[in-house]
C-alpha cells in the first residue's frame, strides 16, 4: 500500500497523455493500418445494418463502384480512381509546403478555381487563333500565374502587415467563386452553362482521357519530395515553421521565403484548376473543385507532409468516398450516407496520429521511481 | 501488442457475427423485365426538384418491372460522362436519363460513344440539332399548369375583392423566381396571364434569388414583395422559403413542385409540378417494343406529365376546383392558348412576331417564329421552354443570370 498522506498532496490524475519518441516506423504504420482496416469494418457494418444488405455484399458494391469490371477489361472505372487520387494528391501536394512553413494556406479552392477560369479563358479565346502546342503553352502559363498570383495576394499582405491568412485565404475562395459564376454568366448567356471546349484539350493516350493528369501528377509528387526534403529552399520553409526568429538570426529572408512559398502552393493549385479544366471537364463551373481544397488540407497532413505517404492517404479517402456512394445509390440512400461513413474513417485516421505521438497512462497503483 | 491481438480479434469475431446474419435476404426476386434504367441526379432527395424525378423513376420503374440503377450528386461536368459510362458497364444499363441541365453536352459524349444505349435528358435543348439517333430531350407544357395555379391565384384575389380587403387596383401578386432566363420567365407569365383571365385588374412583381437552392434568400425575397404590397405569392425556386414566409404572416401561396399544406395549413392553395413517370414509362415501353424513343418530347396535361395537387379548400376560393376544371378542359380541347396575343401586350402594343432562340448555338441567335396566328407556341418547336418575352402588368424588381 503507498502511503495515503503522499498521494494526497501531489494527487496523480486517473489519466494523464505523455509524449512519446520510442515508436519505431513499422509499429506506427501497423497502427495506421490497422486504424484503416477497422475503419473499413465499421463502414461495412454501419453500411450493413442501414442498407440490409450481406456484409461481403458490401465490400463487392465498394469494389464495384472503385474498380467497376477491371478484370473484365472495362478500365474506364480505375482510370477514373487514379484520376480523383491524382486531384486530390495535386491540392495536397500544393499545400504541404504552405503547411510545412506553419502558413495556413485554406485557399486551394480558390487558387485551383483561378487556375481553371485562366485555363478555360484562353482555351475559349484562343482556341482558334493559336496552333495546338502554343495554345496548351499559353494554357500552362497563364493558369499556374493565375493561380500563384492568387497565393502571393494574402502572402503579401502576411509578411508586410502580418495579417491572419487563414482568414485571408478562405475569403479569396469566395472572391475566385464569384469571379467564376460572373465568367459563367457571360460566357454561358442565358443558361448558366459553359458548354465544353473542343479545343486546348489534354490528348487522350490510347483510350484513356486521364493518363495525362495522372503522368504530371506523379511527375509533380516527386518533383515536391526532392524539393522538401534536399533543396536549400526545402530547408528554408522547414526552418521558418520551426521558429521565424531563428530563421532570421542565421540570415533567412523570411517574407521573401513566406512570398515564394506561397506563389509555389497556389501555382500548383494552378496546375489543379488547368487539369481539371484541360484534362477533364473542359468547361468550368463554380463547383469545379468541388470543396476538394479543403480535403487536401486533411490529406497533407495525414501523410504527414511526405508526398508518397500523401499517395496513400488520399488513395484510401478516395477509394472510401466512390465506394461508400455507391453503396448509397445501390441502396437509394442520400448522400449524408457516404458523408457520414468518410468522415467516420478519417476521424479515426486522425485519432491513431493521437495514439502514435502520445501514450496514455493510467494511474498506477504503485508509485513509479522515476518519471 | 498482446493487448492489441485481443482487440483485433474481437473485432474478427464480430464482424463474423454480423456476416452470418446478413446475406441472407435475397433470392426472392420476381422475375423482372430484362431490361435496366440508370439514372443520374443532380443532388439527391435533399432537393425538392431531384426528389421529384426520383419519386417519379422509382413509381415508374416498379410498374413498368425493370430494374434501375442511381448515382446521386453528379455535378454538371465530365463526372456526368463517367457516371454514365459506369451505369453502362458495370450496372449494365439499356437506357441512360440525367436530371440537370449542364449535364447535356456529357451525355451527349457518352451518347457517341455507346450508340446501342439510349439517353434521355431533361430540360435539355440540343437533341433536335445533335443529330444522334439514341439522344433524347423531354419536358413538359407545366407553363399550362402555371396558368391553372394562376386561375387558382385569380379566383382568391376576386375573393380578396368581394370580401372587401383589398380594392381591385391593389390586386398585386408576387413572385419569387431562381434565375431571369427563359424556363423561369415562361412560367411567371403563364401563372400571370392564369389570374389574369379571371381578375383583370391584376399586376405582379418578381424577384430573383440568382439560386435554385436558397432558402434565406427565397424567405427574403418573398418578405420584401409582401412589404411591397403584394397580397398573394408564387415562385418557381426549390426551396420552402417562399411559402414559409407566406403561412408566417398569413399571405396565399401558389407553390411549386409539390404541395406544401403540411408546413403552411393555412396558406397553400394549390401547386403545379411536371410527374414525371409518364415520360419514364413511355421511354421504357419504347426501349422494350424496339421503338424510337422521340428526339424532343414534350409531356402535357394530357400525358399526365403536368398535374395539379389537391387544392386545399381552407385556402383557396370557393368555386376554385369546378373553375379550374373548366378551364383544364378547354386547355385540353384548345379553346384556349396560354400565350393567345390577344391576352397580353408588350409596350401597350399586340406582338405581331417573334423569334425565339430555339437551335442552341454559341450566339444565342434568335432563329425560330415562334408565333403563329395571334399564338406564342410554347414547346411546340422544342420542349424545353423558350418564351422570354416581358410582358405589360408584371414589374422585374430586379434580375438574376
Amino acid at each position: 500500500m503507498a502511503d495515503i498522506s503522499a498521494t494526497k498532496k501531489q494527487r496523480e490524475p486517473l489519466i494523464h497523455v505523455v509524449k512519446r519518441d520510442d515508436m519505431l516506423s513499422w509499429q506506427a504504420w501497423l497502427i495506421r493500418g490497422a486504424t484503416v482496416l477497422i475503419g473499413l469494418i465499421i463502414v461495412g457494418v454501419l453500411s450493413m445494418l442501414v442498407t440490409q444488405k450481406g456484409f461481403f455484399e458490401t465490400y463487392e458494391i465498394m469494389y464495384s463502384g472503385v474498380f467497376g469490371k477491371l478484370f473484365e477489361g472495362y478500365t474506364t472505372m480505375f482510370w477514373k480512381y487514379l484520376q480523383e487520387i491524382a486531384i486530390l494528391l495535386c491540392l495536397a501536394l500544393a499545400l504541404t509546403p504552405a503547411f510545412k512553413m506553419k502558413f495556413w494556406n485554406c485557399g486551394a479552392e480558390g487558387q485551383a478555381l483561378m487556375g481553371g477560369l485562366a485555363s478555360i479563358f484562353c482555351m475559349i479565346e484562343f482556341g482558334e487563333k493559336l496552333p495546338y502546342g502554343v495554345l496548351i503553352a499559353v494554357i500552362a502559363v497563364t493558369s499556374i500565374l493565375a493561380g500563384a498570383i492568387w497565393g502571393i495576394i494574402p502572402a503579401v499582405f502576411r509578411a508586410l502587415f502580418n495579417t491572419n491568412e487563414t482568414l485571408f485565404t478562405l475569403m479569396m475562395n469566395y472572391i475566385a467563386t464569384q469571379i467564376i459564376a460572373y465568367y459563367v454568366y457571360i460566357e454561358g448567356g442565358g443558361s448558366n452553362v459553359i458548354n465544353p471546349v473542343s479545343a486546348g484539350n489534354f490528348p487522350a493516350v490510347g483510350k484513356n482521357d486521364y493518363f495525362v493528369n495522372i503522368v504530371i501528377v506523379a511527375v509533380i509528387t516527386i518533383l515536391m519530395f526532392v524539393y522538401l526534403k534536399y533543396s536549400k529552399q526545402g530547408y528554408e520553409i522547414s526552418v521558418v515553421g520551426e521558429s521565424q526568429n531563428t530563421a532570421k538570426y542565421i540570415g533567412i529572408n523570411v517574407k521573401k521565403v513566406i512570398i515564394r512559398t506561397m506563389a509555389i502552393s497556389g501555382a500548383l493549385c494552378g496546375v489543379t484548376g488547368m487539369l481539371l479544366v484541360a484534362g477533364k471537364d473542359h468547361s468550368i463551373n463554380t463547383n469545379l473543385v468541388g470543396g476538394q481544397g479543403f480535403t487536401a488540407i486533411l490529406m497533407s497532413w495525414l501523410g504527414q507532409f511526405n508526398p508518397f505517404v500523401m499517395i496513400v492517404m488520399t488513395a484510401i479517402v478516395v477509394f472510401l468516398r466512390i465506394g461508400v456512394s455507391k453503396v448509397a445509390d445501390a441502396s437509394l440512400l442520400n448522400s449524408s450516407f457516404s458523408e457520414i461513413m468518410v468522415g467516420i474513417v478519417i476521424l479515426m485516421l486522425v485519432g491513431c496520429e493521437f495514439f502514435i505521438h502520445y501514450s496514455i497512462k493510467f494511474r498506477s497503483k504503485k508509485k513509479e521511481v522515476n518519471a | 501488442m498482446k493487448k492489441f491481438l485481443a482487440i483485433l480479434l474481437a473485432v474478427v469475431f464480430v464482424v463474423c457475427t454480423f456476416a452470418a446474419c446478413g446475406g441472407n435476404n435475397s433470392g426472392e426476386e420476381e422475375k423482372k423485365v430484362d431490361l435496366k434504367v440508370g439514372f443520374i441526379f443532380l443532388h439527391d432527395d435533399q432537393s425538392t426538384y431531384d426528389k421529384n424525378f426520383m419519386d417519379a423513376a422509382k413509381a415508374a420503374c416498379e410498374a413498368m418491372n425493370v430494374e434501375y440503377a442511381q448515382k446521386t450528386q453528379i455535378p454538371e461536368s465530365r463526372d456526368c460522362y463517367d457516371a454514365a459510362v459506369e451505369l453502362i458497364e458495370v450496372d449494365g444499363c439499356d437506357i441512360i436519363f440525367a436530371d440537370s441541365f449542364g449535364h447535356e453536352s456529357f451525355l451527349i459524349e457518352a451518347a457517341q460513344k455507346y450508340p446501342d444505349v439510349q439517353f434521355c435528358h431533361a430540360t435539355g435543348t440540343q437533341a433536335h440539332t445533335a443529330g444522334l439517333s439514341n439522344f433524347h430531350n423531354a419536358f413538359a407544357s407545366i407553363y399550362e399548369g402555371r396558368y391553372l395555379a394562376g386561375v387558382a391565384a385569380g379566383l382568391k384575389l376576386n375573393e380578396m375583392i368581394a370580401d372587401g380587403k383589398i380594392t381591385a387596383d391593389k390586386a398585386k401578386m408576387g413572385y419569387v423566381g431562381a434565375f431571369t432566363f427563359a424556363e423561369v420567365i415562361s412560367g411567371y407569365t403563364s401563372f400571370y396571364l392564369g389570374a389574369k383571365s379571371v381578375c383583370p385588374s391584376v399586376t405582379m412583381d418578381v424577384k430573383f434569388t440568382g439560386s435554385w437552392y436558397d432558402e434565406q434568400l427565397e424567405k427574403e425575397a418573398a418578405q420584401s414583395l409582401i412589404a411591397g404590397g403584394c397580397v398573394l405569392i408564387s415562385q418557381h425556386a426549390d426551396s420552402m422559403g417562399a411559402p414559409t414566409a407566406c403561412e408566417t404572416v398569413g399571405v396565399p401561396n401558389v407553390s411549386y413542385n409539390g404541395s406544401t399544406i403540411s408546413a403552411c395549413p393555412n396558406t397553400f392553395i394549390v401547386s403545379s409540378r411536371i410527374d414525371w413517370t409518364p415520360y419514364f414509362k413511355y421511354m421504357i415501353q419504347c426501349v422494350i417494343d424496339g421503338k424510337a424513343i422521340d428526339t424532343d418530347w414534350t409531356g402535357t396535361i394530357e400525358t399526365g406529365s403536368v398535374v395539379l395537387t389537391d387544392i386545399n379548400t381552407k385556402a383557396a376560393a370557393e368555386g376554385t376546383a369546378a373553375k379550374l376544371e373548366e378551364v383544364k378542359g378547354k386547355l385540353l380541347d384548345g379553346s384556349i392558348n396560354v400565350f393567345d396575343t390577344a391576352n397580353w401586350t408588350v409596350k401597350g402594343e399586340k406582338l405581331a412576331s417573334y423569334k425565339a432562340d430555339v437551335d442552341t448555338d454559341a450566339n444565342f441567335e434568335a432563329d425560330t417564329e415562334v408565333i403563329d396566328n395571334g399564338v406564342f407556341y410554347e414547346s411546340k418547336h422544342r420542349s424545353a421552354p423558350y418564351f422570354d418575352v416581358r410582358i405589360d402588368g408584371i414589374t422585374l424588381l430586379d434580375e438574376k443570370y
